[in-house]
């Protein structure tokens, strides 16, 4: 899950990173409110869940609290990457005598949480890595032990001569490496790691992707969630215990399992359909999951058609069955539904389909033809 | 022959009196592998159904009756301290279905596992099962057939669909592997494909990636540089929108890497015959054997 800079800002500020002041506003007048109360210049950042948002006008300066309110009325009618701007952070402009990056993944290939540092600071650091990537240091910490001091400060090193800011960077690697650790992130990121002209070392920016097993068990993370963000659909589902993500086609599916599901629209676009969306079902046998998942995907009015591709194994196909003729029962679906479902109790799954006077398919290929086949004949 | 797992593994069941480990215990069993003791705080002492001595521990367990591999079926919250459990007790091999783990925590189990030797598959699989021999985890066993087709894949259902394919069609299985669905996990592509290539009984390979990281590129890297047997490769998510989450918590496209096609791309440079659509599995195998 992504969070916002406002609440990445927060995480860091309670691992006692050095932040700037900064306050979150939904309005211009409460923008200008804030500037006042912080006197000086301030910056004015877009609050979305978007890269590149200084290139699309999500950035600004203000000088004084009326430039400010200027700068907000802009900014929120704003739309980056089809995302509205709704909220914007006010910070003060600080002076800033140099940049640097520092991040921290968590890393697939070498098993653990890897800390990156680099002089080259307040760019794209994808780009850094691309053109000069001697200008990166990088080292995957031991999570038994942690970032140790030593390993802090050779990386400060690479950054600093003046060993007050390479104390005060090594500081705040240890303290990110906290941050990151106690909320569970898989990325956090300071970009740029500044130092004013008085030679204090601060975060100016704030990033932070956590890890949605861990949110799943932390209201206080739970609670950092932007649900405007998400298509309505999406948080029905994930309440429901389902997942599934929106997209633009007009077949509807429903599956049984991430790598199926996402073989499963693979193959609708193999056949020239577009799929609608990705859901899973999970691994349960519930009929009311079915019965969401159908309420779901009936709401998006470009769905033409629905396939179910049921592999039964710990799912047992009849409960399927069960949820899609309860769901029948419950709301009319007035798009062409393609059953395709084999695996444990598929004789009993038949004879209750028979029932409602539906068939199911048997052969994954065969089904995906036809409801890409049904789609195109009713779009 | 098979990898990991065979006629001769024994497994004690982590979680063996919850709701998924008492279902699956008996579907194990009803296969033919042998069960010899389950794990339960509070439950030492008790048998369950009649047949299988629960302990408290799994050292007890282990200590008891000799078991030398272990299933994990318990909820997410307890799933890290059970590996780190089994691993403590000696055991070589852990298989761990359980779905939901911190990857944060996986950094910490990893390392304790591979000191002691120990193999991990999952977390977050449908584990392993050798036909005819044993079955460790969920998969079904009436879909799979003894033969000499070896498969490893990060997914639960695809997998059951393409052996599917195979077993329909006369090919059976050496061993079917799933490694898990997650970022960080014990045994990866490559763990396996050494193991088939290694395995006098596996006469040709079956790979079902999926998008996100790289493990894919890397084992394609291997293929190129160490297998000797065929390999047909597929990877799903190639309609996958980029920087979201595709159930799995492993699938996600991140920036321009990650990326179903560049994954392909990889599998044919390395000479491993990629599948269009889960059907054609058969007919590419069958040309190359």
């Amino acid at each position: 899950m992504n969070i916002h800079e406002y609440q990445a800002r927060e995480l860091f500020r309670q691992a006692g990173i050095p932040v700037p002041d900064g306050e979150v506003a939904t309005t211009p007048a409460e923008v200008e409110e804030i500037a006042r109360r912080l006197g000086g210049g301030v910056v004015v950042k877009a609050q979305v869940h978007a890269g590149g948002r200084g290139k699309a006008g999500g950035v600004k300066l203000a000088q004084s609290p009326e430039e400010a309110r200027a700068a907000a009325e802009q900014i929120l009618q704003l739309t980056i990457k089809d995302l509205p701007v709704q909220k914007v952070l006010v910070a003060p402009i600080v002076d800033i005598a140099s940049e640097s990056y520092l991040g921290m993944i968590m890393d697939r290939e070498s098993q653990r949480p890897v800390i990156m540092v680099s002089p080259a600071g307040g760019i794209d650091i994808e780009e850094v890595a691309a053109t000069t990537p001697e200008k990166i240091f990088k080292l995957a910490i031991d999570p038994r032990y942690g970032l140790l001091s030593h390993q802090a400060m050779g990386l400060a090193f690479a950054l600093y001569d003046d060993i007050k800011q390479v104390r005060a960077a090594a500081r705040i690697m240890e303290q990110l490496y906290q941050a990151f650790v106690t909320n569970g992130a898989t990325l956090a990121e300071i970009n740029p790691l500044i130092t004013t002209s008085a030679g204090e070392v601060l975060a100016i920016d704030a990033k932070m992707s956590l890890d949605d097993n861990v949110v799943e068990r932390r209201p206080d993370l739970e609670a950092l969630r932007d649900e405007s963000a998400e298509a309505p659909s999406e948080v029905l589902a994930r309440e429901a215990g389902l997942t599934f993500i929106k997209l633009d086609g007009n077949v509807g599916c429903v599956v049984n399992g991430a790598g199926l599901a996402m073989a499963t629209m693979d193959l609708v676009k193999y056949y020239g359909g577009e799929p609608a969306n990705f859901l899973d079902i999970g691994g349960s046998s519930n009929p009311e999951k079915v019965v969401t998942a159908l309420r779901i995907i009936t709401m998006d009015p470009n769905v033409k058609a629905i396939l179910f591709n049921i592999f039964g194994g710990i799912t047992r196909t009849d409960d399927v069955a069960n949820g899609i003729v309860a769901a029948l029962d419950q709301f009319s679906v007035d798009v062409p539904i393609v059953i395709r479902l084999t695996g444990t109790n598929e004789d009993e799954a038949l004879a209750i389909l028979e029932g409602v006077g539906k068939t199911a398919l048997k052969d994954m290929d065969e089904a995906v033809k036809q409801v890409v086949r049904v789609a195109q004949e009713a779009a | 022959m098979s990898i990991f797992v065979d006629r001769e593994t024994k497994l004690v069941v982590q979680g063996i009196t919850g709701r998924d480990g008492s279902f699956h215990t008996r579907q194990m069993m009803d296969y033919g592998t042998r069960v010899v003791a389950g794990v339960t705080p509070g439950k030492g002492g008790q048998r369950f159904d009649d047949a299988v001595p629960i302990f408290d521990t799994v050292a007890d367990a282990v200590a008891e009756t000799g078991a030398d591999a272990s299933v994990i079926y318990v909820p997410p919250a307890f799933a890290i301290g059970a590996m780190f459990e089994a691993a403590d007790a000696g055991v070589k091999l852990i298989v761990c279905i359980t779905e939901g783990l911190a990857v944060i925590d996986m950094t910490k189990v990893l390392p304790f596992l591979q000191e002691r030797g120990v193999r991990l598959i999952g977390p977050n699989c449908p584990g392993i099962i050798s036909p005819g021999q044993s079955k460790v985890g969920i998969i079904p066993g009436n879909i799979c057939a003894p033969g000499n087709i070896g498969l490893v894949s990060r997914s639960g259902t695809l997998t059951y669909e393409v052996v599917d394919q195979l077993t329909r069609h006369g090919l059976g299985q050496s061993s079917c592997v799933g490694i898990g669905g997650d970022p960080l996990i014990g045994t990866n592509f490559i763990d396996c494909l050494e193991a088939f290539e290694n395995d006098p009984d596996t006469e040709g390979i079956v790979m079902l990636g999926e998008i996100g990281g790289t493990d894919e590129q890397q084992a394609a890297e291997y293929v190129r540089n160490h297998l000797t047997k065929p390999v047909v490769g597929f990877i799903a998510g190639q309609t996958a929108p980029p920087g979201r989450r595709m159930g799995h918590a492993g699938a996600i496209i991140s920036g321009s890497s990650g990326t179903a096609a560049e994954k392909m791309a990889a599998f044919e440079d390395a000479g491993i015959a990629v599948m269009k659509r889960p059907v054609e599995v058969v007919d590419l195998l069958k040309a190359r054997m």
